[in-house]
């Protein structure tokens, strides 16, 4: 499954990229199942997804869960806990 | 309406363009939130605010639609400025118009204790020993879980 991957704020500087376009096995299927292939492919990732509850998602400009289901082409956001306002 | 910029917004002019000289509004609720020069016990020389375009506007828009489920509201108005910030200066305006002032405050309240949880922005401090971003507050969480509690038609007046 191929999915654009997003970075921002404190994930981008530890990731060093803002984002990456991916192909992902299929056993890749809810955002959970990403956050913990992108862990496994060592540093930086597995550091800065180290953090479980640091680490929020969005899938497709919503924001989502680690039970959320991915699909062919989405754009899957990480990021830490906001602060604007 | 909700709008991101990296201007500064005149509370004035924005507030005249929400009420629009509609003679139904009979009250006027706003936040503004200011940057300032100390945060955590650290000197703050200036901030960075960054966002997720596309994903930030749906966030508010449903917000503001959420807010207009639970008030009887007339209109609403997010403003939040992105980009350099120095102290003193305006961050986010939340306005609100109303038949009555209830209403409008709670509204208003509401929509800024979402925002402080739901839409995607993110701080970055610099001060004199460096920039770092800022961390998010567990209070703003407990702010937004009083509201999901509260009966939503309590605060109609």
């Amino acid at each position: 499954m191929k999915l654009s991957i997003l970075y921002f704020a404190r994930l981008r500087d530890a990731i060093g990229r803002s984002g990456e376009d991916l192909e992902v096995p299929a056993a890749v299927a809810t955002v959970g199942d990403l956050r913990a292939w992108l862990a496994q492919r060592g540093a930086p990732w597995s550091s800065a997804f180290a953090e479980a509850r640091a680490v929020r998602a969005a899938v497709d400009k919503s924001m989502a869960a680690d039970a959320t289901r991915l699909r062919e082409g989405a754009e899957v956001a990480f990021f830490p806990p906001v602060t604007g306002g | 309406m909700v709008r991101i910029q990296h201007e500064r917004f005149d509370v004035g002019a924005e507030l005249a363009a929400l009420h629009g000289q509609n003679p139904a509004v009979g009250a006027l609720a706003i936040f503004v939130g200011v940057a300032r020069d100390i945060n955590e016990g650290r000197e703050v020389l200036q901030m960075t605010l960054e966002h997720y375009p596309g994903m930030t506007e749906r966030a508010l828009e449903d917000i503001v639609a959420q807010a207009r489920k639970r008030w009887n509201i007339i209109d609403a108005l997010i403003v939040h400025r992105v980009g350099t910030i120095a102290p003193c200066d305006p961050i986010v305006l939340v306005a609100v118009s109303g038949v009555h002032r209830h209403e409008a405050f709670d509204a208003c309240r509401f929509l800024i204790d979402y925002l402080k949880t739901d839409a995607p922005f993110w701080k970055k401090e610099s001060t004199p020993q460096g920039s770092h971003w800022v961390e998010a507050r567990a209070s703003d969480e407990v702010a937004r879980a009083i509201w999901q509690r509260s009966d939503p038609h309590a605060s109609r007046s």
